[in-house]
């Protein structure tokens, strides 16, 4: 288990791979992490809303996928109130989530690092943990945008129903943002996998195997338990989980596995996923790729 | 005067490859130092060394007093590095490339100033993707100085410049030692090691074969001079390590003005060439 005291160890000595150990170099002051961290943040949404190319992709992909699966599968799910299109809608939020944090950005990191970008940065004060807040940042910013059209649309075409209660809207804000932030920073660890340049189908397979037992696309309660346990032992299973609790009936949790939507058992998973990832990121990441010295 | 970098029996290995064999060197504080070299005689791995992104084999390094293998957030403020070659920030314009840098570090320069100094004002609003090399080499100096850097690494920082781009560099270059910027600049060029440098060292084969003031190196102010003059319409020639009571000979002689008289030194070229012998294959 990993404790407090190794996060804020990990936080102020990132290391080098490679790099000789026994370095006692002085920590940057969380207030200096969070202030370059939100020159990132600021960065990386702007070089973000340039990447027109991309943007339109990822826009068109969860909205595709939900007008897809929402005519293949229709009417409600047995022994419930649920229509098949409004838990899609929350497999897809998912979706959005995974494409966004793992796929995007694992690929946008190892590029950098190929690029030698990463290697520029490392020459300047800018601590690890400010890029990886800029990192999360872009994707939080992308998945809301990419959530919010692919609702527009379902609503507009589908029939999906939002909900109205703020209560829900606060626990699609908290559960957003901790699955979104353990998301990114695996997506950050994951990007050392990619050695090379083309090298990125390493981390497709994963992806693929990981959106299957999460719930994304099939719904979790009818996987067999042996997948089940497994896909608890993952972020994105937790987090479909509590966007079902967001936009499904309150009846819908009879048909979880756990007859509840688990509020605290969720969130204490996600905040775990958080500091296991950051610590990984720390741990792992490196500035330069394996093609450079 | 105090030293601003301290090297002593530097080394660096790849597999059986020693790219770094043994190198000793001192920077005095506000001094411009030029690191000559063939390619791939380890100029770029030793300034790699020094700017923390590599680590070393063996030897002592100390970097502004610290040594760069344990260097933090603190220590990288106080040094500015313009790596070899940069590519990424492709969507960003000019003027938030150098404010975001910038903002990186405690105490930056001001970003339109030091866009001025490179001379990218009119580019201020132009893709970095859009530049032409040598703006985007001019912005990479940028984004290096920009945390107003006790110490300037600069890896081959003119290559692609046209010559009227190399001198305004060169300018550039001089305004940071007025300063007090220390600066250590690897180069092919000759010219731009001979019109900048304080001190200039010669990096062969993973060894520092020589170090002294350009005009001073591998004893170009000792070597013999060649004197030159025409006489029966023949060009003549003679090496001597006098060459003034020499001309006063030859004055005596025609009685006057010697025809077509010149005396030469070895230039750095021909001293450069010298040292790095038969090993310069590729470069000049």
């Amino acid at each position: 288990m990993v404790t407090t005291d190794g996060v804020a160890e990990a936080l102020a000595a990132p290391q080098d791979t490679g790099q000789a150990e026994a370095a006692r170099t002085r920590r940057a002051p969380l207030s200096e992490v969070w202030r370059v961290g939100r020159v990132r943040m600021a960065a990386e949404v702007l070089q973000l809303s340039r990447n027109t190319g991309l943007l339109i992709f990822t826009f068109a992909v969860p909205v595709v996928m939900l007008l897809l699966f929402g005519s293949i599968f229709r009417g409600k799910i047995d022994g419930t109130s649920a229509t098949y299109q409004q838990v899609y809608a929350t497999g897809m939020i998912g979706m959005c989530v995974i494409n966004g944090a793992l796929q995007n950005l694992a690929y946008t990191v190892a590029a950098e690092r190929h690029s030698k970008a990463l290697k520029r940065l490392r020459t300047t004060p800018m601590p690890a943990a400010s890029y990886f807040i800029g990192k999360v940042a872009s994707v939080l910013a992308a998945t809301v945008a990419q959530i919010t059209v692919m609702l527009a649309v379902g609503v507009a075409v589908m029939g999906i129903r939002l909900p109205t209660s703020p209560g829900r809207w606060l626990t699609f804000t908290w559960v957003l943002v901790l699955g979104a932030t353990a998301c990114s920073l695996l997506g950050i660890g994951m990007s050392s996998l990619i050695r090379s340049e083309n090298g990125s189908a390493i981390v497709w397979l994963p992806i693929m195997v990981l959106q299957f037992i999460s719930g994304v696309f099939i719904l979790f309660s009818q996987l067999p338990k042996s997948v089940q346990v497994i896909g608890s032992l993952f972020p994105v299973k937790w987090l479909c989980q509590g966007m079902r609790s967001v936009f499904l009936p309150e009846s819908f949790k009879y048909a979880e596995p756990a007859r509840s939507w688990e509020h605290g058992r969720l969130a204490l998973v996600l905040v775990a996923w958080c500091v296991v990832g950051l610590v990984l990121c720390l741990k792992t990441f490196s500035w330069r790729g394996r093609d450079d010295g | 005067m105090t030293t601003a970098l301290r090297v002593r029996g530097l080394r660096k290995e790849y597999g059986d490859a020693k790219a770094l064999d043994g190198v000793d060197l001192d920077v005095a504080t506000g001094e411009i130092f030029a690191l000559l070299g063939p390619n791939a005689a380890g100029k770029s791995t030793a300034v790699e060394i020094l700017e923390g992104l590599r680590d070393r084999d063996g030897g002592e390094v100390s970097v502004l007093g610290t040594d760069p293998a344990r260097a933090d957030h603190r220590w990288r403020a106080r040094v500015g590095v313009v790596l070899q070659e940069t590519r990424g920030f492709t969507t960003l314009r000019v003027g938030e490339a150098v404010r975001q840098f910038g903002a990186y570090y405690p105490a930056g320069r001001d970003p339109d100033e030091v866009i001025a100094a490179v001379g990218l004002t009119k580019q201020t609003r132009t893709l970095t993707s859009r530049l032409s090399g040598g703006q985007r080499r001019r912005l990479d100096v940028a984004l290096g100085i920009v945390g107003d850097p006790e110490l300037l690494f600069l890896d081959e920082p003119t290559t692609g410049f046209d010559p009227a781009a190399r001198r305004q560099f060169w300018e550039l270059i001089r305004s940071l030692r007025s300063s007090g910027t220390t600066v250590l600049l690897t180069t092919h060029y000759l010219e731009e090691a001979e019109a900048l440098a304080d001190q200039v060292g010669v990096l062969v084969a993973g060894r520092l074969v020589a170090v002294g003031a350009p005009d001073r190196l591998g004893g170009r102010d000792q070597a013999e001079a060649v004197v030159a003059w025409e006489e029966d319409g023949r060009r003549r020639e003679r090496r001597t390590a006098e060459p003034t009571r020499f001309i006063a000979e030859l004055g005596t002689l025609f009685r006057g003005e010697v025809p077509g008289l010149s005396v030469t030194r070895p230039s750095l070229e021909d001293i450069y060439l010298g040292l790095i012998g038969a090993q310069d294959e590729g470069g000049r």
